[in-house]
């Protein structure tokens, strides 16, 4: 009876919305390559971020006043007064570096594996269009509190669009709303933070996910399933994404949350990394903070403008450190797309290319010397280099033959290579560690006593 | 559907004439929304010019008072640092600021209109933030050669103490000096160069 009702209220629906043509082109009828790994979990983990960042923000919005004279006190007033304010300010300043670790996670694997080359350019591209609306938004969040490095990070990055020949004062006033930083400027910070560029953000996500959806998912190999099918046109290697990766990915949900949560619970202000110290001292319009670094998300493009000892050149620089990024797809030349089968002088430079970012984001976090201008100066030119001399390596690059099917990894422990045996060998010792041991007699207890309990009439 | 007897050029003329129109449209309709984000009437009132009494500044002295919301200085300086900027000259980057702004009454080596008295926009000409006052000679962070100036904290520019930008900084052009009078002997109009009737 249930079934018969729940079944013709889905064709009543079914007549007027494509709820179960969307349901299978997205989820069930979806076949995604059957050997994600690890990496493969960033993706979902952003949108949950985002949820949680649109619920968290929504509730922050009911108490805080974007005005000079009361943002910062409204901040501590959500902190002190108002229930639970504290955790729903600290899961939303904690969601933003979440926000930017899982998603230079997920860029990471799209270099990896080469998930921005042919056919998915539109997919990278949107992908770049949304990280360029998440920095607006962490950027313009900021400015929120109106605490210290709020309003002088503000100072700096308004001021970078000064830079710019002949229009650069006006649109840096424009941009502003008043000679400098002041209550006109956070008040149109907040408009656009709470509803333009989340909005923004939503188109994309969908855009993303139709561009994606249209071509497929890439893999760990990064060769085509859709090559191969059966008879009723399913991909060999393909697995529906529901419910084989919804499941997967709530897996990963679980884990993302233990350890974000730790984060909001114990380190919020991550030792200054995710809340700077001068943060809690309001802004003051008469006195710079001793040293001003922003946020660590964007400290690697903040090391490039350092880096270089002009103006303009130096906001030329970090624009084009950003900018190169969307030219990935046509710089690189090289047939294949994973790395697993690409050769050695495409390793070498990603290599390069991750230390020259995480220097430069150090760098960045750090007071200017002579000793770290020049190792700034020196990153940057790897960092460059790895976009501009792309085209020619991965076109000189000797690869390896690409299989015909997709390659599923062996379990952990038949794993032969040294750092799975390191990792191996790590996680037995922790195993027969005492506290383990102690951990596991305690459960073992719990359990036979619940048994009992339920076994006893 | 037959397109007998349809003029069809008259057709994409109208499209064309009608795309062309609507395009005028909406681009003038841009103009209140990106008029509305410049600065208010009450921003614009707010950025008038301001008074300050200078009687009570002590040689060495620096006060800092608001003007269009930035921090203004007014520095009464010493005879010693007025006689050492003359030879700093080699060491800067615009030493007779030709590149740099300031009202056409302050263009010249000690950058004010009396040599004693010197003011100043307190925002650094790279990234806007406030240098710090720095009058003591050869500090420790600072090195051995300096003569007392402003060093900026964000990106390490330096300036001497006619806000003259040293070479080798980021900082492009000296600091910027407003447009000021004097009232009187004491007194100091920020913002206004010649008395509006």
């Amino acid at each position: 009876m249930q079934k018969r009702i729940a079944a013709s209220l889905l064709a009543w629906i079914d007549d007027r919305f494509p709820l179960t043509k969307l349901w299978n082109e997205h989820l069930a009828k979806y076949y995604a390559p059957k050997n994600f790994n690890f990496w493969y979990f960033f993706g979902s983990l952003a949108l949950v971020v985002l949820v949680s960042q649109l619920l968290t923000g929504i509730w922050l919005t009911m108490h805080y006043k974007p005005s000079a004279a009361l943002a910062f006190d409204s901040v501590e007033y959500i902190m002190r007064d108002v229930d639970w304010g504290w955790l729903i300010r600290y899961l939303h300043s904690t969601g933003a570096s979440a926000f930017f670790i899982v998603v230079y996670l997920h860029m990471f694997r799209g270099l990896l594996y080469g998930s921005f080359k042919k056919p998915r350019e539109l997919v990278w591209l949107i992908g770049m269009a949304m990280y360029l609306a998440l920095m607006a938004e962490a950027f313009m969040g900021y400015l929120l509190p109106w605490g210290q490095m709020s309003y002088w990070g503000a100072q700096v990055i308004t001021s970078l669009f000064g830079a710019i020949p002949v229009i650069g004062d006006d649109l840096m006033q424009w941009i502003r709303g008043d000679y400098l930083v002041s209550d006109a400027t956070l008040n149109r910070f907040f408009a656009l933070h709470v509803v333009a560029v989340p909005l923004v953000l939503v188109l994309l996500v969908v855009l993303h996910i139709m561009a994606l959806h249209q071509v497929g998912s890439n893999n760990p190999d990064g060769i085509e399933i859709k090559k191969k099918k059966n008879r009723a046109g399913v991909p060999l290697d393909g697995i529906p994404f529901h419910p084989y990766y919804t499941v997967k990915d709530l897996f990963g949900v679980v884990v993302f949350l233990l350890i974000f949560c730790w984060a909001v619970f114990y380190a919020p202000e991550m030792g200054g990394m995710f809340l700077e110290h001068p943060n809690f001292m309001p802004a003051d319009a008469f006195k710079t903070p001793e040293h001003i670094a922003p946020v660590w998300y964007f400290t690697p493009f903040y090391s490039v403008l350092r880096a270089v000892p002009d103006k303009l050149g130096g906001v030329i620089a970090m624009g084009a450190a950003i900018f190169l990024l969307f030219l990935l797809p046509w710089l690189d030349r090289c047939q294949v797309r994973s790395v697993r089968y690409r050769g050695i002088l495409f390793k070498s430079a990603l290599t390069l290319f991750v230390v020259s970012f995480l220097g430069l984001g150090y760098l960045g976090t750090q007071p200017v010397t002579p000793e770290a201008t020049l190792f700034a100066r020196l990153f940057s030119l790897l960092y460059f280099a790895f976009f501009l001399l792309m085209p020619l390596y991965t076109r000189w690059d000797k690869t390896l033959p690409e299989p015909e099917r997709l390659t599923l990894s062996p379990p952990l422990r038949q794993r032969q290579e040294w750092y799975w045996r390191l990792l191996i060998r790590g996680v037995d010792a922790a195993l027969a560690s005492e506290a383990t041991q102690r951990a596991r007699a305690f459960g073992e207890q719990i359990l036979y006593r619940l048994k009992k309990y339920i076994s006893s009439p | 559907m037959s397109n007998d007897g349809v003029d069809v050029s008259k057709r994409q003329f109208l499209t064309l004439a009608a795309t062309a129109a609507s395009a005028v449209g909406v681009g003038l309709a841009t103009i209140p929304f990106v008029s509305a984000m410049q600065p208010s009437a009450k921003a614009q009132a707010a950025g008038g010019p301001v008074e300050v009494d200078i009687s009570q500044l002590e040689p060495g002295q620096l006060i800092r008072v608001k003007w269009r919301g930035k921090p203004v200085w007014v520095l009464r300086r010493t005879p010693e640092s007025l006689a050492a900027l003359g030879s700093l000259n080699p060491e800067l980057r615009d030493p007779m600021s030709d590149e740099s702004l300031q009202p056409e009454s302050a263009h010249n080596e000690v950058r004010s209109l009396k040599p004693e008295i010197w003011v100043a926009v307190g925002l650094c000409t790279h990234l806007g933030c406030v240098p710090s006052y720095r009058p003591e000679v050869a500090p420790a962070d600072l090195g051995p050669d300096w003569k007392g100036g402003f060093f900026c904290p964000c990106h390490g520019s330096r300036f001497d103490l006619a806000g003259r930008v040293y070479k080798g900084v980021p900082a492009p052009t000296n600091l910027e000096i407003p447009a000021h009078r004097y009232l009187s002997d004491t007194r100091l109009l920020i913002g206004e160069e010649i008395e509006s009737t």
